[in-house]
């Protein structure tokens, strides 16, 4: 099953997020993190977010769930759900919503498991809590919740210690697919584990987002992985979106010069060894501009006048 | 005190490999005080590494490629087996500990680059101290000053960042402070472990590049320690496989890729996300390599004229032309039934499960 043929999702935005700022507020200076950045992302849609650290991605995915502790505060914008306005919602609101409505698989996810509780007593946990079954009901669906992950129903009297990582990852996955959501954020969800794990989790992922149908907002640094999952992405440097469009034109004809540095990072596993260069340290790019469609769906910052100058003579310097 | 890298020595020994690992064996006891279980984490490694040569050593986490690199580093002692340096055996030579002289053949670079620099101290006393123990600083101030600022420009460092701090600099330059600091030894040997795993990935393929350029322009022999098979690929001259603690596979790095041999090695490079790629997922292909890794039952070189298989003997079976050196071991060898690695124990995916029978599950 290759991306081509999933099918893109109506145009009816589950997820849309308008010049969203945030700021870490210190008590002598404050760091813009998130600097006016806008996406949205469409009914049964993977839309992917890159980038490396400190680049803002996760405190976004933290804004969405309205996570954010001080000193971090959403300083401007807004971000709708499904018509909904998150910013504006109550504790009561906001505890459905979690869950229910956006459900989020953090970095480490395996190890956020409680490990005095068995798998089987974590998953009910959210049935009994946000749905409100019974017991018994609650045992069954968390049965099925594994099957569903591909992992043996007897599982569920283990405790987490007992799982290998890609288990307990998977496991983490069925829960935050247990209610449903219509959106799933899932940040670094493979970073931890090796290779051949992570391949089949992403399977995974991509099975599910088929059966289930959900939305997903996919954070990573690697861009292979995220070209493969992703139907649209977004690359983020300093807090801002400097290129989104459809994640095979990202990949084939990358155009701002942050983003082709990202894509250079990665040697090829075909093909002969060319030198390859990264961005040259002591790089940086300031004022980013704010999109402009450079063509059709393919959104790029322009590169303003003070843009650090990356010809390709200095390229090949760096490579030597 | 000279720093040119043909001494009459290196010259008259140039025939001799850099590093040789002569069936390298380490065990850890597992149990109570007094049980006598052990896990294999090493068995019978052979490897060689030229001069001027970098040999990629990939496996997954568990493979016991760390553990490889411990034992040579002399961080480990290995239980069995014997590791030359220059045709010297070091294990032989140093018997307890690791010598100042094997310190100044054999130097390492770690994966975490904010772990392995003091932050108490400017990035000049890092590179001085491995001069001053060295003897490798020059007679006078001068000199020394001199190497300094050499060794900075050769880690494409400004010469001024050596009054800085670490936690001034970022992941790259620290990495690069670090190769730095190897590098004021004269070695003929860098150990480099996942030494890039823990930086942005835009400044990666910078460390990659300056590998590269110390052993081209020093003759640097290199064993790096990686998971990243792509970056094996980009700088390795060579490529071994580990698996359970032992070689499976093993040649020229853009051979071995392109035509893997071993079942284990294929599993590896065919889930490395590419999106180039045409092929995708497919679990059935997935669950035959992994019976073919644990339990195989036939051998693709059966029939080999030169080593016949063996399910006893780890055979090395040669791949295509000699000239790749590109070998792999018998499949009929199994993997030590203790040593399976967790994500080939993990719970094989049942192949050719129906999708309705999970959608009727999922809305049921």
């Amino acid at each position: 099953m290759t991306i081509s043929q999933v099918s893109f999702g109506s145009h009816e935005p589950v997820l849309d997020v308008k010049d969203l700022t945030v700021k870490y507020i210190g008590d002598t200076r404050s760091t813009t993190a998130v600097d006016r950045v806008s996406f949205s992302i469409g009914t049964g849609e993977v839309f992917g977010l890159a980038g490396e650290s400190g680049c803002g991605k996760s405190t976004i995915a933290n804004s969405i769930m309205r996570l954010l502790k001080d000193p971090a505060k959403i300083a401007g914008g807004s971000i709708s759900f499904g018509g909904k306005d998150v910013l504006a919602m109550s504790p009561e609101e906001l505890r459905r919503f979690r869950w229910q409505d956006v459900a989020m698989v953090f970095q480490s996810a395996m190890n956020s498991l409680n490990p005095v509780l068995t798998i089987g007593e974590q998953i009910v946990d959210i049935f009994t809590t946000h749905a409100g079954y019974s017991r018994k009901e609650s045992l069954r669906r968390a049965a099925e919740l594994l099957e569903l992950v591909r992992i043996d129903p007897a599982r569920l009297k283990s405790y987490p210690h007992q799982l290998s990582g890609g288990m307990r990852q998977r496991a983490v996955i069925a829960m935050a697919v247990a209610l449903k959501p219509s959106l799933l954020i899932l940040d670094e969800p493979t970073t931890a584990l090796d290779v051949v794990v992570q391949q089949e989790i992403m399977a995974q992922i991509k099975e599910l987002q088929r059966e289930l149908g959900f939305s997903v907002l996919f954070i990573t640094h690697d861009m292979s992985l995220m070209v493969e999952l992703s139907h649209r992405m977004a690359v983020m440097y300093g807090g801002r979106i400097v290129e989104t469009a459809k994640a095979q034109d990202v990949y084939t004809n990358p155009r701002h010069p942050y983003t082709q540095a990202l894509m250079g990072a990665f040697p090829p596993l075909t093909g002969p060894r060319v030198p390859l260069t990264g961005l040259p340290d002591g790089v940086k790019f300031r004022n980013i501009p704010d999109l402009t469609e450079a063509a059709p769906g393919h959104f790029v910052a322009p590169l303003g006048a003070d843009a650090p100058v990356i010809d390709s003579a200095d390229l090949a310097g760096a490579a030597r | 005190m000279s720093h040119s890298l043909t001494s009459p020595v290196a010259a008259s020994t140039s025939r001799t490999p850099a590093l040789e690992i002569r069936g390298l064996g380490k065990s850890f006891p597992i149990g109570g005080l007094f049980s006598r279980d052990s896990v294999r984490a090493l068995h019978g490694v052979d490897l060689t590494i030229n001069r001027g040569e970098i040999v990629a050593l990939v496996g997954e986490s568990g493979s016991g490629k760390s553990t490889l690199a411990r034992c040579v580093a002399r961080l480990e002692k290995p239980t069995r087996g014997a590791i030359l340096i220059d045709g010297v055996d070091i294990l032989k030579r140093d018997r307890f500990q690791a010598s100042r002289a094997f310190r100044s053949q054999l130097q390492m670079v770690f994966q975490d680059p904010f772990g392995s620099l003091n932050p108490a101290h400017r990035i000049e006393h890092f590179l001085r101290r491995s001069l001053a123990i060295h003897g490798k600083g020059g007679g006078s101030a001068e000199e020394t000053v001199r190497r300094l600022e050499e060794l900075m420009t050769t880690v494409g460092l400004q010469a001024d960042m050596l009054n800085s701090y670490p936690h001034e600099l970022s992941g790259g330059q620290r990495q690069r402070v670090a190769i730095a600091r190897a590098l004021a030894v004269e070695p003929q040997v860098i150990l480099a472990d996942e030494p890039t795993s823990m930086l942005d990935v835009s400044v990666r393929i910078g460390v990659l590049n300056l590998m590269r350029k110390l052993r081209d322009e020093q003759g640097i022999s290199m064993l790096y320690i990686t998971h990243d098979l792509a970056s094996a690929r980009y700088l390795a001259d060579r490529t071994a496989v580990m698996f359970a603690g032992e070689l499976v596979e093993e040649g020229e790095s853009l051979d071995l890729l392109s035509n893997p041999a071993h079942p284990y090695t294929q599993l590896l490079v065919s889930a490395v996300p590419d999106p180039a790629r045409a092929g995708s997922y497919d679990p059935v292909r997935r669950a035959e390599l992994r019976q073919a890794v644990m339990a195989s039952t036939t051998c693709a070189f059966d029939g080999d004229p030169n080593q016949a298989c063996s399910a006893e003997e780890p055979v090395r079976h040669q791949v295509g032309d000699p000239e790749n050196r590109h070998w792999v071991r018998c499949h009929l060898y199994r993997p030590w039934a203790g040593a399976a690695g967790h994500a080939l124990a993990g719970e094989p995916t049942p192949p050719g499960r129906p999708a309705s029978n999970a959608q009727e599950k999922a809305s049921a």
